[in-house]
């Protein structure tokens, strides 16, 4: 008998089916993996395991765990299921844990609320729990609290939380998406070790084929809340039926869309950095201390030509964010000076900048912080046109708008619509349209394809390689995934602390890495098998 | 994630709106009588009758009349527009001083936000009282002593709720996008940050009016605020309570409406925060 079994299960909201006829089965001791793009009901099927579907929902159909029939509990009965049978990691630690109590109590309390041990008992549970996830008690004292810890560390007491009550199935929900790359693989060892240690069943969600096709039994393709292809990870990501899958598949390894041999650089550079250092002013230890600094960019140096791509990568807190904030002038270095256009950029003020910002523009990582929630997005695009000399008359700017829409892919009327009214895919290409506006040399990409599913980035990726054909822009590309820097650079920098520690033409370095952290990059980002073998 | 926030906001939207509801009714009530007392009380609010003193409520007199045989129903009208004038003023002046210093505060950080945060804290330092006494010792009790002791007082409240909403907005990337843009901070305060924190503004101007009306029937209590003949809640209560076991109405209705105009216009930002939360729209 299966230990979870879901059988034709449908969910509706307000009339809006989001699931139907779901059906998998999860074995004791099996890891099946739930893939599909954003919106494909992947965590919408992990909540209903839960009983944690939105008010007014409509369910249909059975799921069982363990024989129990969940669907016909009520709440209060739910409670008793929800972390003692059913274990739940999330994506992001930091707000899945509670930031005030320490790392023990955090994960003794899913002990305690089940009435499985007293306070003492409880606490020597969470102790345990917390060594096997790999955080021994001397050098992680159990009074820790969660934002003492790193971003890794963090999604391991939310493990152990997940895992002190002993459940017979764990749901983890993009458990590793948050973390950066080396992190990511040690977290999914750990959580497959754990699993496999204790006989569990583990559902595994995740956007990522390639991550899970290591590690799953079992893959379970979801597109638009039903199943379109499930079965072993060898045939399903090696000779996939549906055209979906393959779709999926294809967007896990985006072509590479630069040329072989890039273009002799244009003297002078379009943007050129000499040894730049950028310091952050740490919170004084004691009220007469002399507060500290981190060093976030230690003597960077670097140069994008004309029609050049160059990308950054290194994990969070290798200072890349702070380099291109320093480079778009968006903060003042401490030392050394940023030249755009063979013209002072760095060491004049505001002003003098102004009638340079025209090109250089930007494009960010969050597809929802990134545009005023209270504009239209005619209004929204427009904003950088006041750095033209002359403003636009209304009809102009409007024919304006929806000529840059079109080139990213929106129909002209998206002009009159809110930012919260799109997708994630959506949003960026309007992200895109408006650093278009006033037609830059250089487009500065942070993350820009991070938030977004495999899928959705390798459309975004297409669009991007179209426009810089089409428009000669140079692009500077700030990522953490090297498969994006892979597509879409020419020139490759690898930070860590500050430091470039390597640099070079991108298919080199990525293909031959020279320093030991760029070769641990390369090591630990996930492959899938090829295809057709 | 987006389901958990739908379910939060769902359960908690209905709660709110019973809030918005009740809020509306009563402060409605409030700013009804007090309109209406500015075409139209039943009698003069202060013709003395003192045949007619101390008279229980009935048809004629709906609240019954005090020692002097006023119509205690046009004093509480009457009271109504005094207090909500001295309440939106107060807030008139809190906001007028204390939004531009809350987005300057943001908006440039530095020695700028470090003294205008101080400021604010020396001005929190001296309760709204004490600052009243000193000022009607400098020009006299009166209205305008109760707006400028309680208008003080609301302008660091401002400034602080101001700084704190603009420095999240601040955070976003889309103040940088502005910033691209080739805007400076005062252009991006008024762009976008000030639209997007209007309504936490709104929601903390409804707070600071329910305090106002309360601080002012405090001051007019001990003699600060409104001065005689113009009726004020404060003083109504003050000069009724040795008439408290005689006549209860005396006290009864003027302090019912303070508990109205208070319990209104709390109600309604407790309502309108949620109602305006933008997490429900997105």
């Amino acid at each position: 008998m299966p230990l979870l079994d879901i059988r034709d299960f449908s969910l509706s909201v307000d009339g809006r089916a989001l699931l139907n006829a779901v059906s998998l089965t999860v074995d004791p001791g099996q890891i099946v993996a739930l893939v599909g793009g954003s919106g494909s009901g992947k965590s919408m099927t992990a909540l209903s395991v839960l009983g944690l579907t939105p008010p007014g929902a409509r369910a249909q159909g059975s799921i069982r765990l363990d024989g129990q029939e969940l669907t016909a509990l009520t709440d209060r009965g739910m409670d008793a299921v929800r972390g003692r049978d059913v274990g739940l990691v999330f994506q992001e630690p930091m707000t899945a844990l509670n930031p005030v109590l320490s790392i023990g109590a955090q994960v003794a309390e899913t002990v305690r609320v089940h009435g499985m041990a007293r306070r003492a008992e409880a606490a020597r549970v969470a102790d345990a729990m917390l060594a096997r996830v790999g955080l021994p008690a001397d050098r992680f004292p159990r009074s820790r609290r969660p934002h003492e810890l790193s971003g890794g560390q963090r999604q391991r007491v939310a493990i152990a939380a997940a895992l002190a009550a002993k459940p017979k199935l764990l749901i983890a929900d993009e458990p590793t998406t948050a973390l950066d790359v080396t992190t990511q693989a040690r977290i999914l060892d750990l959580l497959v070790d754990l699993v496999r240690q204790d006989g569990l069943g583990l559902l595994l969600i995740s956007h990522d084929l390639a991550l899970v096709s290591g590690v799953a039994d079992r893959v379970v393709v979801l597109q638009e809340g039903a199943v379109v292809e499930s079965g072993p990870p060898a045939i399903v990501l090696q000779s996939p039926e549906h055209p979906y899958t393959r779709r999926l598949l294809a967007g896990a390894v985006p072509p590479r869309q630069r040329p072989d041999t890039p273009p002799a650089p244009v003297q002078p550079p379009l943007l050129a950095a000499q040894e730049i250092v950028r310091d952050y002013a740490l919170p004084r230890p004691t009220l007469w201390a002399k507060p500290g600094t981190l060093r976030a960019v230690d003597r960077v140096s670097l140069a994008v030509h004309r029609g050049e791509s160059v990308g950054i990568v290194g994990e969070s807190g290798s200072g890349k964010s702070t380099l291109l904030r320093t480079l778009l002038a968006a903060d003042r270095p401490q030392a050394g000076t940023v030249r755009l256009l063979d013209q002072d950029w760095s060491a004049v003020s505001e002003g003098a900048r102004r009638r340079l910002r025209r090109h250089v523009q930007m494009v960010f990582q969050d597809p929802v912080g990134s545009f005023d929630p209270r504009w239209r997005v005619e209004r929204l695009v427009a904003e950088p046109l006041a750095l033209l000399d002359a403003p636009l008359s209304p009809a102009l700017r409007r024919r304006r708008v929806e000529e840059l829409l079109g080139q990213v892919g929106l129909a002209p009327e998206d002009a009159d619509r809110f930012p919260h009214e799109f997708s994630g895919g959506q949003r960026q290409r309007i992200a895109i349209a408006r650093a278009l506006a006033v037609q830059p040399d250089l487009i500065a990409l942070d993350e820009a394809t991070s938030a977004l599913d495999m899928l959705t980035r390798a459309q975004i990726l297409d669009l991007l390689a179209d426009l810089s054909r089409r428009l000669g822009l140079a692009y500077l590309v700030v990522s953490h995934d090297l498969a994006v820097v892979e597509a879409l650079t020419d020139r490759l920098l690898v930070m860590q602390d500050g430091h470039v520690v390597e640099e070079g033409p991108t298919v080199q370095v990525l293909s031959q890495p020279r320093h030991p952290y760029t070769a641990s990059l390369v090591a630990a980002t996930p492959t899938l098998p090829v295809q057709g073998a | 994630m987006t389901v958990m926030i739908t379910v939060e906001a769902a359960t908690d939207g209905r709660r709110h709106s019973a809030a918005l509801v009740a809020g509306l009714v009563l402060s409605g009530l409030v700013v009804g009588a007090a309109l209406l007392s500015l075409a139209w009380t039943p009698y003069d609010p202060t013709a003395i009758n003192v045949a007619g003193r101390l008279a229980a409520p009935t048809g004629a007199h709906w609240f019954g009349t005090d020692a002097y045989g006023r119509d205690v129903f046009s004093q509480v009208l009457a009271g109504a527009q005094s207090a909500l004038a001295v309440a939106l003023a107060a807030v008139g002046v809190g906001l007028g001083c204390g939004v531009p210093l809350g987005l300057l505060a943001a908006g440039r950080r530095g020695w700028v936000e470090e003294v205008a945060m101080r400021g604010s804290d020396i001005v929190f330092a001296f309760p709204a009282l004490i600052t009243a006494v000193l000022i009607a010792a400098l020009c006299g009790p009166g209205a305008i002593d109760a707006i400028a002791a309680i208008g003080l007082f609301n302008i660091p409240i401002f400034a602080k709720v101001t700084r704190a909403a603009a420095l999240s907005v601040w955070a976003r990337d889309y103040t940088l996008a502005a910033r691209l843009a080739g805007k400076g901070a005062g252009r991006i305060s008024l762009d976008h940050v000030l639209p997007n924190i209007a309504g936490l503004l709104l929601v903390q101007a409804t707070i600071q009016l329910s305090l106002g009306i309360i601080a002012d029937a405090g001051l007019s209590f001990v003699g600060l605020g409104t001065q005689a003949p113009r009726p004020s809640w404060g003083r109504m209560l003050a000069d009724s309570q040795t008439l408290a076991d005689l006549a209860p109405w005396l006290v009864l209705f003027p302090g019912l409406g303070v508990v109205a105009a208070v319990l209104g216009f709390n109600l309604l930002g407790e309502g309108l925060r949620a109602h305006l939360n933008p997490r429900r729209g997105a």
